[in-house]
């Protein structure tokens, strides 16, 4: 599971009012290389919520300097493009969980794939 | 034996669409593409190859996770990932998040008519420019009234044959 997923992932239990950004417990964590594409990563800046990609760089160990808001004109600083791009696509988690951040119950993460199905009583 | 044949045969299908949505449509290439009941993976594979930004795949099905690994490992692709969940019970939780949604929806049985239609209203409401799907011919007429209904701007239709 790749954070730029994770960025999109939230708890539909029944009653939960905001269950996201889902809290990573990751068992297994690895890093792939990925080819660097600025500009896709520019693209998908604006369409991140950012402040919960920081929490899961953070849960990850992998803060790496990444600030905790966005700097402007970050569209032309390849630098943080680089950062950006390395923490949205090329680290993933392989084994853990998902946390439910309301309710707590936690979604399965196995060989790198999160399991959000529910429950039929859920 | 016949089920290798029809999946190889549906494969040159698939590669025809992709290659079309690539070449005619540039809605591949550094985008963020779905694939809604990706089963075999064949859709996402094409679209990782074809240099897509990332697919992320969508099943309910355990057997499409072991076929993803095997994907990443065989094909040496990373820009593929997927998330086990129903795509019936999404809603809009992805609401314009992907760029582009490919799909091959399952054609619906006795017990679960309507589900292509399903998985093409989720695909709209996930996809920012386009979908790209595959329903029987049958169903055209049905699908261009809904999609007027969705307020879908356009819909283009092809045709694939299949000679048996």
């Amino acid at each position: 599971m790749k954070l730029l997923t994770h960025n999109m992932l939230t708890s539909h239990v029944k009653g939960v009012i905001k269950g996201y950004p889902l809290i990573i417990k990751a068992t297994e964590v690895k890093v792939n290389e990925l080819e660097f594409n600025g500009q896709f990563v520019s693209r998908m800046i604006p369409k991140l919520e950012w402040s919960a990609l920081i929490q899961a760089a953070g849960w990850l160990g992998q803060s790496q300097d990444l600030p905790s808001t966005l700097i402007p004109d970050y569209e032309n600083d390849e630098e943080f493009l680089r950062k950006v791009h390395r923490i949205l696509l090329e680290v993933e988690v392989i084994e853990g969980c998902l946390q439910c951040p309301e309710s707590g119950r936690e979604f399965p993460i196995s060989k790198g794939v999160p399991n959000m199905l529910l429950n039929e009583d859920e | 034996c016949l089920k290798g044949l029809l999946f190889y045969v549906f494969s040159l299908t698939v590669g025809c669409m992709l290659y079309t949505i690539h070449i005619t449509f540039d809605d591949i290439q550094n985008k963020l593409v779905a694939d809604l009941g990706c089963g075999c993976g064949v859709l996402s594979v094409g679209a990782a190859v074809l240099d897509a930004g990332l697919c992320v795949r969508f099943d309910i099905d355990e057997d499409a996770l072991d076929i993803f690994k095997g994907n990443v490992e065989d094909f040496e692709l990373s820009n593929i990932d997927m998330v086990q969940c129903d795509v019936c019970s999404i809603g809009s939780s992805y609401a314009k998040k992907f760029d582009t949604v490919i799909m091959n929806p399952p054609f619906g049985t006795k017990h679960n008519q309507g589900i292509d239609m399903q998985f093409l209203r989720t695909a709209i409401s996930m996809a920012s420019t386009a979908v790209y799907s595959l329903h029987k011919t049958s169903t055209r007429d049905h699908i261009q009234k809904k999609a007027n209904d969705w307020k879908v701007k356009k819909v283009i239709a092809g045709n694939i044959y299949f000679r048996c």
